[in-house]
């Protein structure tokens, strides 16, 4: 125990590599979004259960994009449940991930010597 | 809490809409104080995974679930601007393509999770880590404490909206202690996954933690061996 003390007080600066480290964080992603989204709590979320209870909830609208293909975490004509959700998750994350990943990278000031 | 549309009147979902521009406005210049090359895959990466996790509703009793707002979590590995910046494309994406979230209360949104929950939660965890700040130790549990109280303020401010702008006369003392009361709990899950993800980031590369980097001397010149380059 006393030498992992010792390392922490002269904690080393790359203990694991950032492309180990986003691939990682990646894979953990997807199995969230493919595998266990299947198995997410169906219920209302806490502002429904509000909105349910204080008899608001019927004010909602549709959104304007309520048929989208997408539309809820499923993919329209894929009927095997576990499927159009993985799908829907997938792309979604694809998505985010190039919209983001670029927008972060074009932020990103040369290395961080500041 | 993705607000649908039609909860709030036209008005006040654009009065959001104009504190959300603002905020991005804003963000895209913080965040590039905060981003360097180093830095920027994990804000991708952070973007991704609240995309993902925000799929995955718990429950939390009495046939409610809640699912991770994120903000904290983002904050606190990437700095609140790109925090900011990260949670909008989330929530961009989701009410585009997903019908997550209504269309006209996509500035409601960004108010209420890239902006309140971001920089409330923030703000505590920073009150939190100022009672140590050299403590690498204390960081995930003072984000899981940011973390919990970001949620019932987002929950907080929506009820503020509604007292501007709500579709029906609702009791404002119910619907506040109604909705915070429910976020609580809903805050405990943010709590955390929180704590779990910013220790697991924080043990892999602390140097590349916003909220951690001051801990970390960064080297002028790094000096390594083959050996230790190639293992």
């Amino acid at each position: 125990m006393s030498t992992q003390t010792d390392q922490r007080s002269t904690t080393p600066a790359h203990r694991v590599r950032t492309r180990t480290l986003v691939v990682a964080g990646l894979l953990v992603s997807l199995a969230l979004a493919a595998v266990v989204s299947l198995f997410a709590s169906a219920s209302p979320d806490g502002l429904e259960h509000v909105a349910e209870t204080l008899g608001f909830a019927e004010t909602a609208a549709d959104s304007a994009v309520a048929e989208s293909p997408l539309a809820d975490y499923g993919t329209a004509g894929v009927g095997n449940e576990w499927l159009s959700t993985a799908i829907a998750g997938v792309v979604g994350l694809l998505v985010t991930g190039l919209v983001a990943f670029g927008l972060m990278r074009l932020l990103a000031r040369p290395s961080g010597r500041d | 809490m993705h607000v649908p549309d039609g909860f709030l009147d036209g008005p006040t979902s654009l009065a959001t809409v104009g504190v959300a521009t603002v905020a991005v406005a804003a963000a895209l210049r913080g965040a590039r104080r905060e981003l360097d090359d180093r830095t920027a895959p994990l804000a991708g990466l952070v973007a991704v995974f609240v995309f993902a996790a925000q799929m995955v509703n718990f429950p939390v009793g009495a046939g409610t679930s809640g699912h991770l707002m994120g903000g904290v979590l983002a904050a606190v590995l990437v700095g609140p601007w790109t925090a900011t910046l990260a949670l909008t494309v989330v929530l961009v994406v989701q009410a585009l393509a997903f019908a997550d979230g209504g269309l006209t209360a996509i500035g409601t949104n960004v108010t209420l999770i890239a902006v309140v929950a971001v920089w409330v939660g923030y703000g505590v965890f920073r009150l939190v880590q100022a009672v140590r700040p050299q403590s690498h130790r204390l960081i995930p549990f003072a984000a899981a404490i940011g973390a919990l109280v970001s949620v019932p303020a987002a929950a907080l401010v929506f009820t503020g909206l509604w007292a501007v702008g709500g579709a029906a006369p609702i009791d404002l003392g119910l619907l506040a202690t109604t909705m915070i009361s429910w976020h609580s709990l809903i805050g405990i899950g943010e709590a955390v996954i929180t704590f779990l993800a910013v220790s697991a980031v924080l043990s892999a590369r602390p140097d590349i933690v916003h909220a951690a980097r001051h801990l970390t001397s960064q080297p002028e010149l790094q000096v390594r061996t083959a050996a230790e380059t190639s293992s």
